[in-house]
């Protein structure tokens, strides 16, 4: 799916998976401040947004 | 190729009168020209409807589905491959079948009569996988074909340049759904598109709806697809949508070492678990 994703134009690194046990207190926040600093770097998405629905 | 008609005409017909099936699935002649359409023959006595040519590109796994009677069916490489996805996912039982296997030279595209639409020319799985009665030799499968050229060719691009290729390609769809229709892998009672609640996709031609469209069909058909082109060729806007699935039948090439609809014996990648599966993508 990624894979497919990032074929089609979505930046690598807007899509992101991770399996994380319910224990896992400190992976958990670990892959969340990962996740959030990668998609800051890219900034907002601008392709993949649907235009007409931005005047609603 | 047209030679086996008279082969494939004496068999139905011998199938249908000796009881052995109830109705034949090929195809006749179509309205459109350079077209033959899928068709249903339940009488020996319109067996002569039945053609042979290199115009039937549509895939014939796609009438099979949740059928009930003993049917025959006629079936190039492809679709014998579709057939076998189509036993693995339980949609029909291989003794309901009797498959009538056509060795397969590759179709002719639909636009252009002089060469063949483009998956037949890199197809690797002409003949038959699975039938019961055979129309003629075995022909010789091709070896030193390059299929993803094209693929590749995307892969290489920059994320500002795919998603302009994919604009682009996208740019005339209407939305009119032949390509799943046409699809024997798209066989689900309420497609993800027409369902409202949750409504998961637009309905119009919005681009990004239309986008949403192509790349969630084509992740459904993830280690499923055959390359069979049923898709682009029931395209009327001449939509090269296989740009999406062959992307996926790459990596489940390159993945699992897979490729869809050659055996009944092992279960596909995507629905079974392996210790070494690939988990490149988990962060």
């Amino acid at each position: 799916m990624k894979n497919l994703m990032e074929h089609m134009g979505v930046e690598p690194g807007r899509l992101q998976f991770s399996w994380i046990s319910s224990a896992e207190s400190t992976k958990f926040v670990d892959v969340v401040t990962k996740v959030t600093e990668s998609v800051k770097a890219l900034g907002p998405n601008t392709n993949y947004v649907k235009k007409s629905a931005a005047k609603v | 190729m047209e030679s086996y008609i008279g082969k494939i005409k004496e068999i139905s017909e011998r199938l249908l009168n000796d009881g052995t099936v109830e109705c034949v699935v090929g195809f006749r002649k179509g309205t459109v020209a350079l077209t033959n359409e899928p068709c249903m023959i339940t009488k020996a006595s319109d067996v002569k409807d039945l053609v042979w040519d290199s115009n039937c590109r549509l895939n014939l796994a796609n009438y099979l589905t949740g059928r009930k009677e003993k049917i025959a069916v006629i079936a190039k490489g492809c679709d014998s491959r579709n057939i076998v996805n189509h036993i693995i996912e339980n949609k029909i039982s291989r003794e309901q079948l009797v498959i009538i296997g056509v060795p397969c030279k590759g179709m002719v595209d639909k636009n252009n009569p002089e060469s063949l639409q483009s998956n037949c020319a890199t197809c690797t799985h002409r003949n038959p996988v699975i039938y019961d009665e055979l129309c003629g030799e075995l022909v010789e499968e091709q070896t030193d074909v390059d299929k993803y050229e094209d693929v590749r060719a995307v892969e290489a691009m920059e994320t500002q340049e795919k998603w302009a290729f994919f604009e682009e390609l996208l740019s005339g769809c209407t939305r009119c759904y032949a390509c799943k229709n046409a699809c024997p892998l798209c066989y689900c009672p309420t497609c993800f598109v027409d369902e409202s609640q949750p409504q998961w996709i637009g309905k119009g031609t919005d681009p990004i709806d239309v986008r949403t469209y192509h790349f969630l069909r084509a992740y459904h058909c993830a280690g499923r697809c055959t390359d069979c082109g049923a898709c682009e060729a029931a395209c009327p806007q001449n939509i090269k949508v296989r740009q999406f699935t062959k992307k996926l039948e790459k990596d489940c090439n390159e993945l699992y070492g897979w490729e869809a609809g050659l055996t009944v014996d092992q279960r596909p990648p995507l629905d079974s678990f392996k210790l070494d599966d690939p988990d490149k993508f988990i962060m």
